[in-house]
Formats: structure tokens, C-alpha cells, sequence
């Protein structure tokens, strides 16, 4: 397709749990793969997604989560121990499917082009360094994301 | 039915979205313009996936075929550019 013809998703990733990367990332890696142009503004938790440090050590919520995959009624979430166990089986059922990891399929998404940008109140708010953040992250406040999702056919809020 | 010749089988049965389509770009990026991917799958996402998916990359769904127990066969031939 030609450059002008591309259409392009803007995703603005707001979460930093193992189950909201799932969500972003598969949208991510499908438009990328349509040959979209794919752009992901990292704010808030959502930036441990591209943090070296803890992409790969995502979690899923147990506390306040009725959807959590956990064989207990949902007020045993705030036992210590139970995000654990909650991620545990997540990370089982998606193994099970044989699913690629959050690192495997943010691979896939920085080798097809997705932008990465990481906002940059967040990074001062947090303290985050550059040298936190995986290769090609580039540094963005708001209105260079809207600029950016100005031109978008499709704009989500993960 | 006439049959089609496949250059490659991408097998995706058992994986789920987005693999179906991943390993297509995946396999269709080491083909050449014109040649046959023959695609297997079991997600039923796949049904919907694949004529979307041909529709935003411009290569050309040539046949889509659905057998008995959730398996779901497509041949996509691919585009000058992808």
C-alpha cells in the first residue's frame, strides 16, 4: 500500500497489569500486521509495559477484580498472595493457548514499526530513566500524541 | 472445486488471535509477490480475521473453506507489496 493510503491506530496504554498489555499489544501487533501505522502513548502504569525492568513480570489484580481467574470468592483477593496466584493462572491459560509473552509480542510490535512513546510527565513523576525504557521509546508530551492521533482513523483508550 | 496450489502451509491451529494473522504477515514477508499461502486455522475469529485482514493489506483472499470440527482453511495469494 502506499505511504498515504496507511491507516493509522492510535492507543494510549493507561494500565500496567498483565491482562490490559494483553489487550493493547493484540491490537497492536494485528494493525501492525494490516500494514498499519501503530503509535502507543505509555502513561501512567501503562509505562511498565516498556519498562526493561518489569514487562516481564506483569500481574493480574486480585483485589477489587470479580473477573479475576480465581477459584475463591473475590473478597479472599486482598489475602496476601493472591495476585500472585491470580497472575500464576493467567500466565497457565495463556500458556495453555500457547500465546506468545507481553516481551514476545512488544517484540513483534517494535520490529513492524509501532511507535513507542512515553509520556513524558509520567516519566518525570515516577522518576523513570531513559535507560528504564526499551529500545526506540521516544519521549512525548500531549500534543505531540494528539498531532499524532489527530491523523488516526482509530483512536483507544487501554 | 478446482484445486489450489499452495507455496507454503501456515499452520496456526491451537493458537488463538492475533497468531492467526501474525504468522501470515510473518510467512507472507519471506514469500514472493503472487505466490499461494495456504493458511490453517481452529480460532473461529479467523473466519471474520482473514477476509478483514486480505481487505487492509491488499493481498488477495483467493479461497476461504471451512471443514467439519472448527477448522478453517484460507488461500491468500500475495500483493505486489504487502
Amino acid at each position: 500500500m502506499a505511504e498515504k493510503e496507511r491507516k493509522r491506530v492510535a492507543l494510549v496504554a493507561s494500565k500496567g497489569t498483565l491482562d490490559m498489555a494483553y489487550a493493547l499489544l493484540i491490537i497492536a501487533s494485528t494493525a501492525a500486521s494490516m500494514g498499519w501505522e501503530v503509535g502507543i502513548f505509555f502513561t501512567f502504569y501503562g509505562f511498565d509495559i516498556v519498562n526493561k525492568r518489569k514487562v516481564h513480570r506483569l500481574k493480574v489484580a486480585s483485589l477489587a477484580n470479580p473477573a479475576a481467574p480465581l477459584p475463591v470468592p473475590n473478597i479472599l483477593g486482598v489475602i496476601p498472595g493472591m495476585t500472585a496466584v491470580a497472575t500464576w493462572m493467567m500466565r497457565r491459560m495463556m500458556k495453555k493457548q500457547n500465546m506468545p509473552t507481553v516481551p514476545e509480542l512488544l517484540d513483534l510490535c517494535r520490529k513492524w514499526g509501532v511507535r513507542l512513546f512515553a509520556c513524558s510527565t509520567t516519566m518525570g513523576m515516577m522518576s523513570i530513566k531513559d535507560e528504564d525504557l526499551v529500545e526506540g521509546t521516544e519521549c512525548a508530551g500531549a500534543a505531540a500524541f494528539l498531532e499524532y492521533a489527530s491523523k488516526a482513523q482509530v483512536t483507544l483508550f487501554i | 472445486m478446482e484445486t489450489i496450489k499452495a507455496d507454503r502451509v501456515v499452520d496456526t491451529r491451537g493458537l488463538l488471535c492475533p497468531m492467526p494473522v501474525v504468522k501470515a504477515k510473518l510467512a507472507l514477508e519471506e514469500m514472493k509477490p503472487g505466490q499461494v499461502a495456504k493458511v490453517l486455522a481452529t480460532d473461529p475469529g479467523s473466519r471474520m480475521d482473514f477476509p478483514a485482514w486480505c481487505n487492509e493489506t491488499g493481498n488477495k483472499l483467493l479461497r476461504a473453506e471451512e471443514e467439519g470440527k472448527g477448522l478453517y482453511t484460507f488461500f491468500i495469494q500475495k500483493a505486489r507489496e504487502v
